[in-house]
């Protein structure tokens, strides 16, 4: 007998619908101040020249290399790639008309025009009279950052958010004192090579007691051919105050792979809060597995504070390759950390990504909910640490990760760790695997949806304890996006 | 509007339907009953499209269309609306959140223009309110968690809101309780007029009481056995199955 209707049936009815409509696929032509091909302490020195950087930047940059140079190369991910060759590349690109913006009427209109095209607000809107303005946005265009908008607004309550080289500049102090105090420069492979080559990213501190008013928001676009993207983001947010940011990114198609290796350090001091959102929709390679971004970041969070808490969103769409574990460091009593994921993976995407969540003080809550959705002949993996310190009294992790298999040529994995050193903690760990029916899909077909329809709503639902903690701005837009990434991998 | 001529069927390479011959006319209710296993679901499935049912002979025409050629979601624009024996859970969506993308992808199918969410709620509300359901429901996910009769109903809703040409109600009745069925079978009523037509498939004499059909068909054995008017529902209800060589002893 044949098979019986099974999901496999209705994929090979509908696999031929499109190819990836990655729509921010454009090159902007604009004309560049780009390094030599390569990597030596000339080129940091050059990129520290470039920056016009203090002495003790420079020093701490060179220490990281010299350190980057022993290391070798992470394999214990599940992801799958050539070697890169880390000499073949730029690691310094900057668009001529922008040396040393001084205002948002100075950028250069094609820049202007480009992010227009992504939908990223970079003009100040005309403010009406008692609106108030709910996202600033910086801008990074390749290595440098081009705008950074609503700075003298949040300048008002002291809020301080600029390109990271304009905070070497202006904030000295403030960037020495936290600058590796979360991710040290000799954190893990990647971490380094970003320490040693860093080009630009984004500053935020809140001081004490504010509420930040509106949404930060930094928006990272690779343009530049071969160049690496390598920006670093600290986010401080002193005692009793709030920010919720979020982090956006996109790249043109191009056929060789691409390397992204980011680092974002978060510190949150007593009482504070800070939310951190990202989706992720670089260019993930065509439906072959040609070309795209290799996504290697370093994420963390340190709770330093009592009662202070970290929460890590991210929507993980794009990208060949994603190796990423947002975490938080619970020292402070009481604090709690949250991460909450969505990682789909089509045709030949791989993700390993998950978090780490590090218990020292007492009291120390963390929650994490991760959903992988695999389509095509695609690998998701979540892999995942939950580590209890022996002060952490009282402390209480809830992990939830669920997997939704689109086809049967795709993989799930869930990999998670579990250290205890105090009998006192209370961890649970919760996982599912399912697949998509074929029973589900027609059933929406037989009430009007086309099979991308019912699968962008049948996604959608698997995703939505994660989804419903995007900020509204957000939330609409990653509702699109799972759409989208999925288009073409089934019904 | 619809023409039923010699189908024959399979489900994976097993024939299950072995030439069905009806015809539905615009107005009429025609009801099928039969043995279990007999191909009723068979023959709503291939009515509305479902993969792995495969025609392997015969065709049927509605409105003058071939619809074995339209996609499902076509044939669910084209007023083609099934009831399905067993709804399906969908987790995490609302049930306002699938209304509303089936009512939109349905309305842009026709070329009608989309309700936005306050023209869609008011609608929703109403049709619920028709129907004893409470707006709870729409709140909730499709299906999940709701009991066996709630499902029904909520698939009911669905066809209220569709606003089909062709509802098919495959044993929408099983699971119902007395007071549910009433509330059902006026909404499915109210939904009959002049331009539309009903195959409801049944097990239980009782639910045509209320839903009086214009022909009842006996299907067994993959064909068409027998046809005639209400009476043989009630005949069927005293005699069960076994003139048509069914074996009773279960
Ligand atoms: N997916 C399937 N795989 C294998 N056999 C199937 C499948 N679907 C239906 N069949 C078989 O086809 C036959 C007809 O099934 P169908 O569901 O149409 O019967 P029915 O008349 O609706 O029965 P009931 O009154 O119990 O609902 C049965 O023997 C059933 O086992
Ligand atoms: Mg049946």
């Amino acid at each position: 007998m044949s098979p019986a209707p099974n999901t496999s049936d209705t994929l090979d009815q509908v696999k031929n619908i499109t190819d990836q409509k990655y729509k921010y696929g454009f090159v902007t032509e604009i004309e560049s101040d780009t390094a030599p091909k390569g990597l030596t302490e000339d080129t940091i020195r050059f990129i520290s020249a470039k920056k016009n950087e203090p002495q003790w930047l420079l020093d701490w940059r060179l220490k990281a290399f010299r350190h980057w140079l022993t290391m070798k190369e992470p394999k214990w991910a599940r992801v799958a790639y050539p070697p890169i060759d880390y000499q073949d590349a730029h690691y310094y690109s900057a668009p001529k008309s922008t040396p040393l913006k001084k205002s948002l009427d100075e950028v250069d209109p094609e820049l202007l025009r480009t992010y227009e095209k992504l939908g990223i607000p970079i003009k100040e809107q005309e403010l009406l009279a008692g609106v108030e303005p709910t996202i600033a946005v910086d801008a990074v265009f390749d290595s440098v950052s081009v705008a950074t908008t609503f700075k003298a607004k949040l300048h008002e309550k002291g809020i301080i958010f600029c390109p990271i080289s304009e905070a070497v500049q202006t904030h000295p102090e403030l960037v020495k004192q936290y600058l590796g105090s979360v991710v040290p420069y000799s954190d893990n492979y990647f971490a380094t090579l970003n320490s040693a080559v860093f080009t630009d990213g984004s500053f935020v501190y809140i001081p004490k007691g504010v509420r930040c008013p509106m949404e930060l928001s930094t928006y990272f676009r690779i343009n530049a051919a071969n160049t690496g993207q390598f920006e670093r983001t600290l986010i401080i947010a002193d005692a009793g105050s709030y920010v919720s940011y979020l982090e956006g990114c996109t790249a043109p198609k191009r056929d060789e792979n691409q390397l992204h290796a980011a680092v974002v350090e978060l510190v949150a001091h007593d009482d504070a809060q800070i939310k951190y959102s990202t989706v992720q929709n670089w260019y993930p390679g065509d439906e072959h597995g040609v070309g795209g971004i290799y996504n290697f970041v370093t994420k963390r969070g340190a709770c330093r504070g009592v009662n202070s808490k970290i929460s890590w969103t991210q929507v993980e769409t794009g990208s060949a390759i994603t190796w990423k574990y947002p975490s938080c460091i619970l020292q402070g009593d009481n604090s709690v950390g949250e991460f909450y994921s969505v990682a789909i993976t089509n045709n030949y995407q791989q993700a390993d990504t998950g978090t780490k969540m590090i218990h020292i003080g007492r009291n120390t809550r963390s929650t994490i909910v991760a959903k992988g959705i695999s389509a095509g002949r695609a690998q998701s993996t979540y892999r995942g640490l939950v580590k209890i310190m022996p002060k952490a009294i009282g402390a209480r992790n809830h992990t939830q990760c669920d997997s939704l298999l689109i086809g049967d040529k795709c993989g799930a994995h869930t990999v998670p760790y579990i250290e205890s050193r105090n009998k006192s903690a209370k961890i649970e760990h919760e996982a599912t695997t399912a697949k998509i029916s074929e029973e589900q899909l027609f059933y929406c077909r037989q009430r009007g949806l086309t099979p991308e329809d019912a699968v962008s709503l049948i996604v959608n639902g698997f995703c939505r304890e994660v989804l419903k903690e995007l900020p509204m701005e957000f939330a609409v837009e990653a509702q699109k996006l799972v759409g989208i990434s999925l288009e073409g991998s089934v019904g | 509007m619809l023409e039923i001529v010699n189908l024959h069927a399979s489900v994976g390479d097993r024939p299950i339907l072995k030439g069905i011959d009806l015809s539905i006319k615009a107005g009429d209710v025609h009801a099928i009953m039969g043995p279990n296993g007999s191909g009723k679901s068979t023959l709503s499935y291939i009515l509305a499209g479902r993969d792995g049912y495969t025609v392997t002979d015969g065709s049927v025409t509605y409105n003058g269309e071939d619809l074995l050629a339209l996609p499902p979601e076509r044939r669910a624009a084209t007023g083609v609306f099934l009831a399905f024996q067993y709804p399906v859970e969908i987790p995490g969506v609302s049930n306002s959140t699938f209304l509303k993308t089936a009512l939109n992808a349905v309305r842009r199918q026709r070329g009608e223009s989309e309700l936005d969410a306050i023209q869609f709620l008011k609608l929703a509300r109403a049709k619920c309110k028709q129907l004893g359901m409470t707006d709870e429901m729409l709140k909730r996910a499709v299906n999940v968690g709701f009991s066996g009769g709630e499902k029904k109903r909520n698939d009911i809703l669905q066809m209220a809101l569709l606003d089909p040409k062709l509802t098919i109600l495959d044993e929408t009745d099983s699971g119902l309780d007395i007071d549910a069925l009433r509330i059902v079978a006026d909404g499915v009523n109210s939904l009959r007029g002049p331009n539309r037509a009903m195959l409801v498939i049944t097990h239980y004499q009782r639910l045509l009481s209320y839903i009086v059909p214009d022909y009842v068909h006996v299907l067994a054995f993959g064909r068409i056995q027998r046809s005639g008017g209400k009476e043989l529902a009630l005949e069927l209800e005293a005699r069960g199955y076994a003139e048509f060589g069914v074996n009773e002893a279960a």
